[in-house]
C-alpha cells in the first residue's frame, strides 16, 4: 500500500516539503528578494520615514508635528490643486488612448496585407522618449510649426494656433507616447477572444452593432480596464512633456513638477518624499476605483488564444 | 408537440460551388440538392474541403464561384447574420459571460422577438436538451457534453431553415460522442429540421446521416445512403475511406457481366466490377478485412479466390482480432477473424467472395491524380 495519511510509514521530510510546494528550488529567488529589498523596500521605508521628519523650515510653516508635510500638501493650494491639474491630463488621456484604440485593434485583427508595417507605424512613437516626442511637437504644432506655417499659408486661419506650451501641448504628448502601449494591449487582449463567438453571434443574427456590444466589448471589458490603469499610470507621472511643451507654472503644474521643484530648487528632501508619496497614494486611488468596477464584470477566460 | 419545427426549407440547392485561398483550391464544382428535413453528413479526411463547404453554406466564407439557392432564391449573396440559419461549433463557441439561458436567447433577442416568447422557446429548447436545471450557469461550469447540448439548443432555438453543425462531437470522449450523437439523431427526427453535417468519423456520419457526401482535395467523390457508400464505394478512394482497407493491383483476365477474373501477380481472382471492364484494364482490388478471411473447417473457400499469407501481426480488440499479414509477392494484407485467431508466422490461406470484393479501374486509385468524379463515369 502506498503513503496516505494513517499509514505509519512517512514519506521523507523533502518529500512532505515538497507537497506544500518548498523545496531547493525556492533559493533561486534569494538574488531577486536581496535586489528587492536593498533597493526597492528599504529606499521606500526610508523615504516613509523621511515625510515624517519635516525641515525646520516646514515646522515654522505648517506647526511642530511630524505631520507639517502632509498638512502643508493638503493646505497650500499651490501643491494641492496638482492632484487635479494631473488628473485634468492623465485620465481624459488615458480614457481617449483606450477608446481609440478598440476601433482600431478591431479593425487590424484579420490578416491584411501591409499589416506588419502598419502595426509598427503605430508603435513606433514607443520607442521615442517623451523628450523626443515634444521636441517634435514644438517643431510640428508649434507657434511657428509646421501646422501653423501651412494652415496660415493657405489661409484658413490668420492667427496662429496655439497648440504647445499648454494643456494641449501635453495632451497631445501623452496620446503619443500613450496610444502604443493602449493599443499593443487592446490588441493582445482581443486575440483572446476566440473569433468563433463572433461568428456564432453572426449566424444567431447579430449585425456588427451587436456582436460588438454583445460579445466582444463584455469579453474586452477586463482588458478595458486594466489598459486603462496602464495608461493611466503613465500618464499621471508625466513631466518632460510638461515642462517642454506645457505651461509648467500654470495649467500643466503636475505633481512631478512641484516634486522635482521640492527636491531641486528647494533641496527639501522631506518634502519631495512627501509629494512622491502623495503622487503614489492619488494614482493607487484611481487604480483601486477601476480595479472595482473590473470586479463586478465577468472575467473568465474568452475562449481565444490570449 | 414542440414549436420548434422545421420553418419550411423544401429544396436547397448548391450549383457548383468553389472557393479558393489564394492559390489553392480548398473547394470546386460542390454540386448538390438536400430536399427539406433531410439529414446530410459531409465526410472526408482533414483538408478536404468539408469545413469549407459549411462555412461557404453559413456565409462565414464568400464564394468565389456558384450559387446557393433555398426553394430557388439566391441566398449566397446574404450575410450570415441574414441567412436565418443556426450553426453548431467544433469548439462550441459558447457566449462564456453569458449564462446558458441567455446563450439560448441570444438569436431570439437578436429577431427582437417579445420577451415572453422568448422565456417560452428558451424553455423548450433547453428542455429538448434536458438542460433546465443548468439554465442560470455559465457555460464554464458545464461539462464538455453539456455545453455542446447547450451549442445545439442555441442554434435551434430560432427554428432556422438550415442546422448546420461542423465536426460536434469532436471534442467529446468515446461514450460520450456516442450519447450524443444519438441524441442529435433524436432531435433531427423529431424536429425534422434541414441538417448539414460536417464529420470526419465515417461510422459517426454513416449512423446519423440520410445521405453522405465524400469528399476529397475539394471534390466530392461520392453523394449517396450510408448504405451504398458502405457497400458500393465508388471508386478506390472512397473504398480506402471506407474501411476497404486491402487493395491489390492487377489486370483483367476475362470479363463478365458482374463478375472479372483479376490477376494479381502469380494468381487469379474473381472481383466484382463496380464500372464495366473489360480485359487487359489494369485495376485495383478493393476488400474490407472483415470480408478476407481464413480457410478453416468453418469457412471453405469462397469463388475459387485463395490467397496464401503469412500474419504478421495479430491484435486482440476486444470483439474480435486484427491480423496484419504479408501476402504475394509482400503485399501487406489486412483481416479481422472473430474467433481462433491464426499464429504469426505460420501461413494460412484466406478466401473472399467475389462480390465482396470490389474491382476499379486503377487510374482512379489512391494516389493517381482525381481531376472529378466524372472520370470514373466517363470510363463507365
Amino acid at each position: 500500500m502506498t503513503t496516505t495519511d494513517t499509514n505509519p510509514v512517512r514519506a521523507h521530510r523533502r518529500h512532505r516539503l515538497a507537497e506544500r510546494g518548498i523545496d531547493k528550488g525556492l533559493l533561486l529567488l534569494v538574488p531577486a528578494l536581496v535586489v528587492a529589498i536593498v533597493l526597492f523596500v528599504y529606499p521606500f521605508a526610508y523615504g516613509l520615514g523621511l515625510t515624517f521628519q519635516p525641515s525646520a523650515k516646514m515646522q515654522d510653516e505648517w506647526g511642530h508635528t511630524p505631520f507639517a508635510n502632509y498638512i502643508a500638501f493638503f493646505s497650500d493650494p499651490f501643491l494641492f490643486d496638482t492632484i487635479w491639474i494631473t488628473l485634468r491630463l492623465a485620465l481624459p488621456v488615458a480614457l481617449l488612448n483606450v477608446l481609440v484604440s478598440i476601433p482600431i485593434a478591431y479593425k487590424l485583427r484579420p490578416q491584411f496585407r501591409g499589416k506588419r508595417t502598419l502595426l509598427m507605424i503605430l508603435v513606433l512613437p514607443v520607442t521615442l522618449g517623451a523628450v523626443l516626442t515634444s521636441q517634435g511637437l514644438i517643431i510640428f504644432a508649434g507657434r511657428s510649426g509646421w501646422i501653423n506655417q501651412f494652415l496660415t499659408g493657405i489661409g484658413v486661419i490668420h492667427d496662429p494656433l496655439v497648440l504647445t506650451m499648454n494643456y494641449t501641448g501635453v495632451f497631445l504628448s501623452l496620446v503619443i507616447t500613450g496610444f502604443p502601449f493602449a493599443f499593443l494591449l487592446v490588441s493582445s487582449y482581443l486575440s483572446g477572444i476566440d473569433p468563433n463567438l463572433e461568428a456564432a453571434a453572426r449566424t444567431l443574427g447579430a449585425g456588427w452593432l451587436s456582436r460588438f456590444t454583445r460579445v466582444v466589448f463584455p469579453l474586452l471589458l477586463p482588458g478595458l480596464a486594466t489598459t486603462f490603469i496602464l495608461t493611466f499610470v503613465l500618464a499621471f507621472s508625466v513631466f518632460p512633456s510638461a515642462r517642454i511643451v506645457g505651461d509648467p507654472l500654470g495649467e500643466t503644474r503636475v505633481m512631478s513638477l512641484v516634486l522635482y521643484r521640492a527636491f531641486g530648487d528647494q533641496n527639501d528632501y522631506q518634502l519631495t518624499a512627501t509629494l512622491a508619496v502623495m503622487l503614489g497614494v492619488v494614482e493607487l486611488i484611481v487604480v483601486a476605483i477601476v480595479l472595482f468596477g473590473r470586479s463586478l464584470v465577468y472575467r473568465g477566460h474568452s475562449g481565444g488564444k490570449g | 408537440m414542440s414549436s420548434i419545427q422545421s420553418a419550411g426549407l423544401t429544396t436547397l440547392e448548391i450549383q457548383d460551388v468553389g472557393r479558393r485561398f489564394g492559390g489553392s483550391q480548398a473547394l470546386a464544382h460542390f454540386d448538390m440538392t438536400v430536399q427539406g428535413g433531410e439529414f446530410i453528413a459531409l465526410l472526408g479526411p482533414s483538408g478536404c474541403g468539408k469545413s469549407t463547404a459549411l462555412n461557404c453554406l453559413a456565409g462565414l466564407l464568400p464564394l468565389t464561384s456558384g450559387r446557393i439557392l433555398i426553394d430557388g432564391k439566391r441566398i449566397d449573396t446574404l450575410p450570415p447574420e441574414k441567412r436565418d440559419f443556426g450553426m453548431v461549433f467544433q469548439n462550441y463557441a459558447l457566449f462564456p459571460h453569458l449564462t446558458v439561458a441567455k446563450n439560448v436567447a441570444f438569436g431570439l433577442t437578436m429577431r427582437k422577438l417579445p420577451a415572453a416568447t422568448i422565456k417560452t422557446r428558451v424553455a423548450e429548447a433547453l428542455a429538448l436538451v434536458r438542460l433546465e436545471p443548468h439554465a442560470g450557469k455559465l457555460p464554464g461550469q458545464l461539462s464538455g457534453g453539456q455545453q455542446q447540448r447547450v451549442a445545439i439548443a442555441r442554434a435551434i432555438a430560432t427554428r432556422p431553415r438550415l442546422v448546420l453543425m461542423d465536426e460536434p462531437l469532436s471534442n467529446l470522449d468515446a461514450k460520450l460522442r456516442i450519447d450524443t450523437r444519438a441524441e442529435i439523431r433524436k432531435l433531427h427526427q423529431m424536429l425534422g429540421l434541414t441538417t448539414i453535417y460536417v464529420t470526419h468519423d465515417q461510422e459517426e456520419a454513416l449512423s446519423m446521416a440520410d445521405r453522405l457526401v465524400v469528399l476529397r482535395d475539394g471534390l466530392i467523390q461520392q453523394i449517396d445512403t450510408p448504405e451504398q457508400i458502405h457497400e458500393r464505394p465508388k471508386n478506390p478512394y472512397v473504398a480506402e475511406f471506407m474501411g476497404y482497407r486491402n487493395q491489390l493491383h492487377g489486370h483483367v483476365v476475362s470479363a463478365q457481366d458482374d463478375v472479372v477474373g483479376v490477376r494479381v501477380g502469380e494468381l487469379v481472382l474473381n472481383a466484382h466490377p463496380v464500372t464495366p471492364l473489360t480485359v487487359g484494364d489494369p485495376v485495383t482490388i478493393a476488400i474490407r478485412p472483415d470480408d478476407l478471411l481464413p480457410v478453416g473447417p468453418a469457412r471453405a473457400v469462397r469463388d475459387r479466390n485463395v490467397l496464401t499469407a503469412t500474419p504478421t501481426i495479430v491484435e486482440y480488440q476486444g470483439q474480435s482480432f486484427a491480423v496484419e499479414l504479408r501476402g504475394p509477392e509482400g503485399v501487406v494484407l489486412h483481416s479481422r477473424v472473430g474467433e481462433l485467431p491464426p499464429q504469426p508466422g505460420e501461413p494460412v490461406q484466406l478466401t473472399v467472395g467475389a462480390l465482396r470484393a470490389l474491382a476499379y479501374p486503377s487510374a482512379d486509385a489512391p494516389g493517381a491524380p482525381v481531376e472529378s468524379t466524372s472520370r470514373a463515369e466517363a470510363v463507365a
